[in-house]
């Protein structure tokens, strides 16, 4: 299989990563060269291999819902890259 | 006394303890030699000044009953450490500075530990050679221009350098392993569930793993003890019966299986490498142990596996890294074109292609041939390891398929890149723990390292092995400190 210019845009706007046509065609060819040696996969035959979606074998712990943290609202959005007091801010989305 | 930042964690403990030295002391050796080693860039964030006042402070009322009395480490900045910016070594994380401290360093510090710095390694951990960090690459104190292994470089120099006594790395496909292994150090990968990963930067939530770095064993297994806790926050994290690694670290391994697979004599393997394998066969015999071969059969399927997998999980963990709540933002026309521009500048080459073939392998149409593919080979491949468990205690490889590789060497093509962690990447894949011990060097003097990987929670087995084998090894790393003017 071959990965082309149009697939690269496909996944590019996917993952919120714009990519301009010089850096498409050579992520293109590395996204090639990564999945021809991916392929090697299918040399496999698994149908009757159930998938391994974790390796820890425990079921997952339930605690009590009670709330932990706070008055945090500070902590929360100190790193946010647009000052503001209570909330993240964004660029316009409604005219 | 031999110069304070020759000593072992365990030396310097004991002196600690003994009074025979305080932690001022020992604070002010590692910032000094850390500062004439700015060459090396094994440190994003140097927090001295803090870490000199944290001594005084210790040394006024000195807890000795602490594993980790005033001794000042650095650590990976893969990390959160609350109030001390964490990077992750990529440009999207520059200005974040956390709120709240991760489990692991939560754990050192308890035990005595002072923050000294956060150490270099790739952007958010993918690479094997430290050179995808967005501040730059990382000298190995071994040679000029040599890589020091990734992604945990930073901290593999670092130790090697005697910049830090001891460090915290993490390890998703061999990032703690094979750094050790280049820099002759020694790093022990734990078993999926056993250290905490609540406040480190995700990379794939199925596969990290935090574990010490340490120029010897019995310094691995210290360490080890104090980070491996069951902690609540970690929804994996599993609740276990945990050694304590060091007081019952043993050099008696008599009796014990070590396999030996077969699947691991790889094509094009140098023949050092190969001759360094059968002197650790033989090591493990001159202790009484015997050693068995054994097959892993889908051992080669382990890689392509693993750059589906991981790249998956990346992909969907990285998805957070949007220019609204924290990090970097980059300014654009509307909010789409903020979050494109932001991901597109913010994010370095690797990553993005990373994200991408997780975006591509997860997306509609591609997702039963590619994901649930690999999770089915994963399972055949733990499978493999399950069966072998059946045989033996342990399994003994290389760590590595070369030795380290000079910097550029490898950048352009990013296959040949992936193959470092062939040896490593299995281990990961079925949630094992391992650990790379100096083994010899090749003929160009640079470290190699073995392997020995354990059943699923048996750190204490593969530390004594490691333990037995580091006493006949005699390992001596010939730094030259060629990087201090």
């Amino acid at each position: 299989m071959s990965i082309d210019l149009k697939t690269i845009k496909h996944i590019s706007k996917l993952s919120r990563i714009s990519v301009d046509e010089k850096r498409a065609k050579k992520l293109a060819d590395d996204l090639n060269s990564i999945f021809d040696f991916i392929e090697k996969l299918n040399k496999l035959k698994t149908d009757n291999v159930e998938p391994l979606t974790s390796v820890a074998e425990t079921t997952l712990k339930l605690r009590p819902d009670e709330v932990k943290s706070k008055n945090i609202r500070e902590q929360i959005v100190k790193n946010s890259p647009q000052d503001n007091e209570d909330y993240f801010v964004v660029p316009k989305v409604i005219e | 006394m031999t110069d304070i930042t020759k000593q072992s964690l365990t030396e310097l403990v004991e002196n600690i303890k003994n009074k025979k030295i305080s932690s001022t002391d020992i604070t002010k050796a590692f910032i000094e030699r850390s500062e004439k080693s700015k060459e090396l860039n094994a440190y994003i964030t140097e927090d001295f000044t803090s870490a000199l006042n944290k001594a005084k402070k210790f040394d006024q009322k000195p807890n000795l009953d602490l594993k980790l009395p005033g001794i000042p480490i650095a650590v990976k900045d893969l990390f959160c450490t609350k109030d001390v910016k964490t990077t992750a070594g990529s440009k999207i994380l520059n200005n974040f500075v956390p709120t709240y401290e991760s489990t692991v360093t939560e754990n050192i510090w308890k035990e005595g530990a002072i923050l000294l710095g956060k150490l270099n390694c790739d952007e958010f951990a993918m690479g094997s050679s430290n050179e995808t960090s967005y501040f730059g690459n990382v000298q190995n104190p071994i040679d000029k221009d040599l890589v020091p292994g990734g992604s945990s470089g930073g901290s593999a120099s670092a130790v090697a350098g005697q910049l830090t006594p001891i460090t915290i790395g993490t390890d998703t496909g061999g990032s703690i392993r094979q750094p050790a292994s280049f820099t002759g150090t020694v790093g022990l990968k734990p078993t999926y569930g056993s250290c905490s990963r609540y406040g480190i930067v995700a990379f794939a939530s199925s596969l990290d793993q935090a574990g010490p770095m340490a120029q010897n064993v019995k310094d691995c297994a210290l360490l080890q003890e104090v980070i491996s806790t069951y902690d609540s926050k970690d929804s994996t994290s599993i609740d276990f019966r945990r050694n304590q690694y060091s007081k019952e670290l043993s050099n008696n391994i008599k009796g014990k299986k070590i396999g030996i697979p077969k699947e691991y004599r790889v094509d094009g393997m140098p023949k050092e490498i190969e001759d360094l394998w059968q002197k650790g066969i033989q090591y493990v015999k001159d202790c009484g142990a015997e050693t068995i071969d054994i097959s892993l059969p889908h051992t080669s399927y382990a890689l392509p596996t693993y750059y589906i997998v991981a790249p998956a999980e990346a992909s969907s963990n990285l998805a957070r890294y949007d220019g609204v709540k924290y990090g970097f933002r980059a300014k654009g026309e509307n909010l789409i074109d903020m979050y494109e521009k932001t991901r597109s500048e913010g994010f370095g080459a690797e990553v993005q292609r990373r994200i991408m073939i997780g975006t591509y392998v997860l997306s509609s149409g591609y997702y039963d041939a590619y994901y649930l593919k690999a999770q089915k080979v994963r399972k055949l491949i733990k499978s493999d390891f399950d069966e072998a468990y059946k045989k033996v205690d342990a399994i003994l490889t290389p760590s590595t398929p070369s030795s380290a590789f000079k910097i550029g060497e490898k950048t352009n093509d990013p296959v040949s890149m992936y193959l470092n962690d062939i040896f490593t990447v299995p281990v990961n894949l079925a949630g094992l723990p391992g650990i790379s011990i100096p083994a010899g060097h090749d003929s160009k003097g640079y470290p190699l390292g073995l392997q020995i990987i354990g059943k699923a929670f048996d750190e204490q087995n593969i530390l004594n092995i490691a333990f037995a084998m580091e006493e006949k090894i005699n390992f001596k790393n010939n730094i030259t400190d060629w990087w201090i003017k």
